[in-house]
């Protein structure tokens, strides 16, 4: 199928860490409202090639909306225009002929430049590195149905576990915090019995490391939960910040 | 070469129990003393590198992503198959043996079968333990559901998510083992190829994606737990960077190719939408417990679904497969769609699709249940094609999926080279010619978790393994090789861009080494990859330096190793005179258009030797020997 709409990209362009990066003014046509955002910029980057430049550089790979790797931030805002999407499952059709779309990293002190549209976000592993698990080795597992889980409480468990670790909640806070992505993956520990046991050092643990990391702190502004393609709940940070306190207080008796 | 594939003896529910106490121990002690390292952090990979690093040994892990939360696996939907038989329905570890089996056309290592099934019922505990969500019933105790190929409902789930729930498990307990200080992470690394010393795996070459350089990094064992090579077909539902870089230098370097012509081509994959397309994606065979497939019964009928009355559809798969109705596996519901686009009765613009209806569930059970059920999975056909699924059919086209062919190796997972073992979807071992639903998972945690754990200390407790550190030359020459091919890619500055080359490639091979293939085809085929390639290294562009993030020049090292791969993908197909699970050939089918094997002649694994470039392949043979089920012509009538 032929494209059809026409657009002007203004695309961030950088070296490396070090280096400086600028907006840099690309025009693209034969665009098909069928391509999703990443094969349009496919499209540009096959051109710059041909004219001998450097193509964009930027993060993408299962580009169906669960792997968390792509992360541009697209007129203004993390993932683009759609709510509930990452860029990869965003579509042409959601542009219209002529538009300008600028399209930038995301931008947060804990997650440095790599190149062009590409972030470290190894903060975030750091963070799972301190607590983000059970404390469990392979085969001393008791039978899957010895403890039954109330469904409700699974179902939350399994809200709070879709998060796909992209960033976009750091990308979209004016504070660059992380709160949205370490509570999810508190909360989902902590709302099953089997992460219980070490609810209360967990949190304390990636908290700190969230903090060591260089994250903002949370004013309640819920850009993170607005921006998340996997609408995580803000109830998450609620119940970090309940189990931080519990923990913080009873924290003579554990860990 | 004489193939061992070290199967234990004893009957079949035995042999590895036996074979467990049979396997030689490392002492708590020693086990830090070792060094393995694991290539590629999936279910497979971390699985594997955070079991390892469990017991004690020094583990390094490397993955290609920034991170090792976002290997393929994570995009798994369905679910993961175990035989605990929670539902009382009839299933046992030995039903499950028989219906993989079964499954992949008798193409399947019976013993390595078995041990899959035995310990699946062990990954559920486990998975559970690490607080992975699993979709439960209301008091409390986990769910089930069924799955193409099977009559039981054995298919542990997470809504639409669950190879995300089961690979976020795994890489947690890798987190714990990094955080440990037990394994080393590697992210944004490319494994460039093997290092053999005196003929053992001693290490390998990397690459650091971010500021090029090169480097050497030595071990005891080296495990490959890189997937599958579907990616050879340019589309496929393989995410973009998935690649067999690392398994075919492996090859290169003496490791046998197990069946490399057997590919899944998955049944529910949203269809092709333009020449940008740049991947396809899958919708969960769990679609098929509730939407029924159909087309119309007349050619070039290009009414609207809603507006083709009951009588004038023909719901093909529940026509020709009344027990098994839309459960049939893959391959066969696969090649009946092609059948029906092929026959003009194909749907949508391109008619290169089929519908999958779920009006009748909705009546059935109520928009609300069936979203529950699907949701996610609904959410993401509407986002892709801008249809919303609730009110009119999907449409959906088959798509490369998963390759169960891969490196060869024997019942310990071990490569044919001595300490390289190969993990998950990158070896051939466990689904024949053809896979189940929800089995890749099932598989690849098998290995990781429960399998290479207790192979490889065998391994190390009985091998001479002289101190080898990175000076040592052949670290130097593997090196020094990886140098040279990266600096000739970059030389070339040709007219071709690395992707049009790759888009090349996969359209032969999808057009002759795809749903149905024939001599005729695949030996055209042959001859227009040899040009291609020729093409690749006189005409490419890869742009950029060596010293940099350059992604062009991460896709053409990878598209480097398709265009060999492929080339042998389609001599193995020609070799193989029959046809079986995933690969049909034309000339080979029953009255009924199915897949007609030869079990006296082609009852056994073709594994290729490397005989250097531009050379013909060896094929080495291992015969497959049936104990315990009896060959039949697979029938889901």
């Amino acid at each position: 199928m032929k494209g059809s709409m026409k657009l002007t990209l203004k695309v961030w362009r950088q070296k490396n860490t070090q280096s400086y990066g600028r907006l840099e003014t690309y025009k693209i046509s034969d665009v098909s409202p069928d391509m999703s955002f990443l094969e349009m910029m496919d499209v540009l980057n096959e051109e710059l090639i041909r004219k001998g430049e450097e193509p964009v550089a930027f993060d993408h790979d299962c580009r169906e909306g669960v792997c968390g790797m792509c992360s541009m931030y697209i007129n203004g805002r993390a993932h683009g225009p759609k709510s509930g999407t990452t860029t990869c499952q965003l579509h042409m059709r959601s542009f219209k002929d002529g538009d300008t779309i600028v399209v930038e990293p995301w931008r947060a002190k804990a997650f440095p430049v790599l190149r062009d549209l590409v972030v470290n976000r190894s903060a975030f592993d750091r963070i799972i590195q301190k607590g983000g698990f059970v404390s469990v080795d392979t085969g001393s597992a008791p039978d899957a149905n010895i403890i039954p889980v109330p469904k409700p409480m699974a179902e939350k468990a399994m809200d709070a576990a879709a998060c796909i670790g992209c960033g976009a909640c750091v990308a979209a806070c004016k504070n660059a915090s992380a709160m949205l992505f370490v509570s999810a993956k508190i909360s989902q520990l902590s709302l099953l019995p089997q992460g219980k046991v070490e609810a209360s050092a967990r949190v304390q643990k990636m908290v700190a490391q969230m903090d060591a990391e260089g994250f903002g702190n949370c004013t309640n502004t819920g850009a993170c939960s607005a921006e998340c393609p996997k609408e995580i709940s803000q109830e998450n940070i609620a119940r970090m910040n309940r189990e931080f306190m519990v923990a913080k207080l009873t924290s003579d008796l554990e860990a | 070469m004489k193939l061992d594939a070290k199967i234990p003896s004893g009957s079949i529910s035995e042999k590895w129990s036996k074979h467990k106490f049979n396997l030689k121990l490392v002492n708590p002690a020693n086990k830090r003393k070792f060094e393995i390292i694991v290539v590629g952090s999936g279910l497979a990979g971390a699985s594997a590198a955070a079991t390892l690093a469990e017991l004690g040994y020094k583990v390094k892990c490397f993955c290609f992503q920034d991170s090792p939360r976002r290997a393929h696996s994570i995009a798994a939907q369905g679910g993961i198959n175990a035989a605990k038989n929670y539902p009382n329905d009839g299933d046992s570890v030995y039903r499950l043996f028989y219906d993989t089996i079964k499954g992949g056309d008798y193409r399947a290592r019976e013993a390595n079968v078995h041990r899959l099934a035995e310990v699946s019922v062990n990954i559920i505990d486990q998975c559970v333990a690490q607080g992975v969500p699993f979709a439960r019933e209301y008091g409390g105790h986990l769910d089930n559901r069924s799955f193409g190929g099977a009559q039981v409902s054995r298919t542990f789930y997470s809504r639409g998510m669950t190879g995300q729930q089961l690979l976020l498990g795994a890489y947690s307990a890798l987190s714990r083992q990094i955080g440990l200080g037990n394994v080393q992470m590697f992210s944004r690394t490319e494994m460039l190829d093997v290092v053999l010393v005196e003929g053992q795996t001693r290490g390998i070459i990397t690459r650091n994606l971010v500021t090029g350089a090169i480097e050497r990094h030595a071990a005891h064992a080296v495990c490959l737990a890189t997937g599958g090579y579907g990616n050879v077909f340019y589309l496929s539902t393989n995410a973009r960077g998935s690649n067999v870089t690392a398994t075919w230098r492996a090859h290169k370097k003496g490791a046998l190719f197990g069946n490399p012509c057997f590919t899944q081509i998955h049944p529910t994959c949203i269809p092709v939408s333009g020449d940008h397309q740049s991947k396809l994606t899958l919708m969960s065979e769990s679609l098929r417990n509730d939407g029924r497939v159909w087309v119309p019964k007349t050619k070039g009928d290009n009414r609207r679904p809603e507006d083709i009355p009951e009588a004038e559809r023909d719901y093909y798969l529940e026509r020709i497969y009344p027990s098994f109705g839309n459960l049939v596996p893959r391959d066969v519901a696969s090649r009946k769609a092609k059948e029906m686009c092929d026959a003009g009765r194909g749907v949508g613009t391109s008619g290169l699709a089929v519908f999958l209806d779920f009006g009748e569930a909705i009546n059935r059970l109520g928009e609300k249940a069936v979203k529950q059920k699907y949701g996610n999975l609904f959410d993401m056909y509407h986002q892709i094609t801008g249809e919303n699924p609730y009110k009119t059919p999907m449409r959906i086209y088959p798509a490369v999926h998963y390759t169960m062919g891969g490196l060869w190796v024997d019942y310990n997972l071990m490569t044919t080279i001595p300490g390289l073992y190969a993990l998950g979807e990158a070896n051939f071992s466990d689904h024949g010619a053809n896979r189940l639903g929800a089995s890749a998972l099932m598989q690849g945690l098998a290995d990781g978790y429960f399998v290479i754990p207790y192979t490889i200390g065998d391994y190390l407790a009985s091998s001479n393994l002289p101190i080898v550190k990175t000076d040592h030359p052949a670290f130097v020459e593997a090196e020094n090789q990886v140098k040279d091919r990266i600096h000739k890619l970059l030389s070339i500055k040709g007219k071709l861009t690395v992707n049009e080359i790759h888009r090349q490639l996969g359209k032969i091979m999808w057009d002759y080494c795809g749903m149905a293939r024939s001599a005729e085809g695949l030996t055209h085929a042959r001859k227009l990859i040899q040009d291609l390639k020729q093409d690749f290294w006189t005409n490419v562009n890869v742009p950029g330096s060596d010293a940099d993030l350059n992604q062009a020049l991460e896709h053409a090292g990878r598209l480097a190793d398709f265009l060999e791969l492929g080339e042998l993908m389609v001599v193995d197909a020609l070799e193989r005179n029959e046809s079986c699970g995933g690969h049909f050939r034309t000339e080979y089918q029953t009255p009924e258009n199915e897949a007609l094997r030869d079990d006296d002649d082609y009852c056994y694994v073709a594994a290729w030797e490397y005989q250097g470039d531009n050379q013909p392949e060896v094929l080495h043979k291992e015969e497959l020997v049936f104990e315990n089920v009896k060959l039949t012509q697979r029938s889901y009538k």
